[in-house]
């Protein structure tokens, strides 16, 4: 179901470069100020290519001096809306929202273990935090590729001490999740913000672990994959048509833009609705969405357009469309 | 002015706080729908013997989960299918092999209490069983007494409060079985704390109102007291009694004579409605069951019991309310009972203002 967005204006307050790709953003609100939840996000509207578009960015803390925090990191292949949220300074406006929540945590359990990976501290911090507060028994794992890509783990560590755990590619370490699994208590719960690869992992270990599905809790950005974003073409043989998906932009906003009424909902992978079938792919399907089953994945029947794409290539696939006919045979019953 | 709101956001129930919900022998394994402050719930007793209390919307098409059903312990929405379990959280969802990572309904904190079900409507984070009101005469130990619910009153909570808080109105609503001339002429002590109100009136030395006389069962003029203390934010507890003038009641030794308690938990429905927990408790003759029966239909009896009496009043004064918005509450000298609690109300209303949570709040 779609959000009802209750937009206000808010004013940059300053910016503080977390890391060179990382950048906190700090808003004032103009209006009420609604105390966020921890794993809220807010969503700020963005102008991207001249037309306005929406993002969506967890909440960093919580912000108990009234002041919303978001970190952005700055994509190479972004679709311009971390690129629009970089161009921000002190005294910009901002239209955004109250803040949302797609990744509560539920207080009480008897352990929690939170992983992050990269960009996906943001939520995990606030769990982090609202755990230390609490009192609760909890773990953090933190996965980022080097020292230098850290953001937030200083002040990170500073609230959690010894429960944070560091794990750095460059260091040639690797997070052992089944490992980190083991060592949660049976009633407890797991938390997972990082890129796609990072979760499916997750949700593998966490199957193989037996425990219930549930107490998985996780949120992506959608925007990661296990291949980077290049261009690729999409054809629809039932449409006759040929379209070019540019690395910064989705294969539904390509779709859409060249004529191909689509609908979606959700723009990050969860819904499904935007799925189309696939007939054909040269290059690899990237799946980055979390609709799909992994066995799904591996079939290759359908792909999640709004997140989805192909490295390289070219992929035919199928739309709703039993109404347009490809150009040259039009009135042919 | 009573009637109206201090607040500026208007609202007129704090969300933090603990609020009788049902009967703890009325939820079952069985799906049962509530609205408290607004909130639509939906409890049911889990097989472990636990409560749990969901929103009552499907996440999906927001259908009231309480028109589904309960499959052991998850409930199963009566549209779709999607299934929750009593964290709120998704666990089927019907043509796919996946759950939405965000998919869930929120799971109100709630607790078993002094044989009340007891459900905490704001932040989950702030819910602090230690702010569970002190309702122990409800337990069945002590004190003796069944009691009932008027769901759905039509009225503002706080008149209810107002109504408890101040009994004067046994005079004149009750003057049948309550009543007394002499509530008019005692004076009466009105203190509080943070977050408590007590109402303090002794009669000495009068003729007993005709049900504290059979009570008694002993002839003579009594000394009478009213001790009734407000919980914020909706809890009335009213320790009265009777004992002969003379044997020590007012020194502290009620020995002599009967002590009664009438309780009150009330919950916030809408602003203009609730749903009024009652109870009538006593310490004396706690084994006759002729006796409880009869005190419960003395207070609800087809319309006649002195709650029916009450009813009747505090919705026709809500009517009253509702056509003339604008006509102020003037305040008496016997309304300083209701206006601290009132005012212990709109301090935690103060402390809601501006912290309001995120309405798909973390579970």
């Amino acid at each position: 179901m779609p959000e009802v967005i209750d937009w206000r204006e808010g004013v940059i307050r300053a910016t503080r470069d977390l890391t060179p790709r990382v950048r906190m953003i700090e808003i004032d609100p103009k209006g009420d100020f609604v105390q966020p939840s921890p794993g809220s996000h807010l969503n700020v509207s963005v102008v991207i290519r001249e037309r306005p578009d929406v993002r969506s960015y967890s909440i960093v803390g919580p912000c108990s001096d009234g002041v919303y925090r978001i970190a952005v990191k700055l994509l190479a292949d972004s679709r311009g809306g971390s690129a629009y949220m970089w161009s921000l300074v002190p005294g910009s406006r901002l239209t955004h929202s109250a803040p949302a929540n797609h990744f509560g945590l539920a207080l009480g359990r008897p352990d929690y273990l939170l992983l992050a990976g990269g960009i996906g501290v943001t939520p995990i911090f606030s769990h982090a935090l609202a755990l230390a507060e609490a009192g609760a028994r909890f773990r953090v794992v933190y996965a980022c590729r080097s020292r230098g890509d850290l953001a937030l783990a200083q002040e990170l560590e500073a609230s959690v001490g010894d429960r944070l755990d560091i794990v750095l590619t460059e260091e040639g370490r690797r997070v052992d999740i089944a490992a980190a699994i083991a060592g949660l208590d049976p009633q407890g719960e797991f938390y997972v913000c990082g890129p796609i690869g990072m979760l499916e992992a997750a949700k593998r270990c966490w199957g193989a672990s037996g425990r219930p599905a549930d107490r998985l809790r996780f949120e992506t950005f959608g925007s990661s994959g296990q291949y980077p974003s290049v261009p690729f073409t999409v054809r629809i043989p039932r449409l006759g048509k040929e379209i070019v998906v540019p690395a910064n932009q989705t294969m539904l906003e390509a779709l859409e833009a060249s004529g191909v009424e689509m609908i979606f909902d959700c723009l990050r992978g969860e819904c499904g609705l935007c799925a189309l079938p696939i007939l054909k792919a040269d290059g690899p399907v990237d799946h980055r969405d979390v609709f799909l089953s992994e066995a799904e994945k591996t079939q290759n029947a359908k792909l999640c357009t709004c997140v989805s794409r192909v490295c390289g290539g070219a992929i035919s696939v199928d739309t709703a469309d039993r109404w347009h006919r490809p150009a040259g045979r039009e009135g042919t019953p | 002015m009573l009637g109206s709101n201090a607040m500026a956001s208007g609202k007129i129930f704090p969300l933090n706080a603990w609020y009788p919900a049902a009967w703890c022998h009325e939820i079952e394994p069985a799906l049962a729908a509530r609205t408290i402050c607004g909130k639509d719930i939906v409890l049911y007793r889990r097989s472990d013997g636990g409560v749990a209390a969901l929103e009552d919307a499907c996440w999906h098409r927001l259908l009231p989960l309480s028109m589904g059903r309960l499959a052991g312990d998850q409930v199963v929405c009566g549209y779709h299918g999607l299934v929750f379990n009593s964290m709120g959280r998704c666990t089927h969802m019907p043509a796919q092999k996946t759950i939405n990572p965000s998919a869930c309904v929120r799971a109100y904190p709630v607790r078993e209490r002094h044989r009340l079900i007891w459900v905490w409507p704001g932040d989950p984070a702030l819910a602090d069983p230690a702010a569970l009101p002190d309702f122990h005469w409800n337990d069945g130990a002590e004190w003796k007494g069944e009691g009932g619910t008027f769901y759905g009153l039509k009225c503002d909570y706080r008149l209810v409060i107002d109504n408890l808080m101040d009994l004067t109105h046994e005079t004149y609503v009750h003057s049948d079985s309550i009543g007394h001339d002499a509530i008019l002429d005692t004076p009466f002590e009105v203190t509080h704390t943070d977050r408590t109100a007590t109402m303090t009136r002794w009669m000495i030395n009068i003729e007993p109102p005709p049900f504290w006389g059979r009570q008694l069962g002993k002839p003579g003029r009594v000394d009478r007291w009213q001790i009734v203390t407000f919980q914020a934010p909706a809890v009335v507890v009213g320790d009265v009694g009777v004992a002969p003038t003379g044997s020590g009641a007012p020194e502290g030794d009620r020995s002599k004579g009967v002590n009664g308690a009438f309780l009150a938990a009330i919950a916030p429905e809408s602003e203009t409605s609730c749903h009024y927990f009652w109870n009538f408790v006593r310490t004396f003759r706690t084994e006759d069951a002729e006796l409880t029966r009869d005190l419960q239909r003395a207070h609800v009896n087809n319309g006649k019991g002195v709650y029916d009496q009450d009813h009747v009043v505090l919705e026709a004064q809500q009517r009253a309310i509702d056509r003339n918005p604008r006509s102020p509450f003037y305040n008496l000298n016997i309304d300083a009972g209701a206006l601290w609690a009132r005012r212990m109300i709109d301090r935690m209303l103060g402390r809601e203002e501006g912290t309001s949570a995120p309405d798909r709040a973390a579970e």
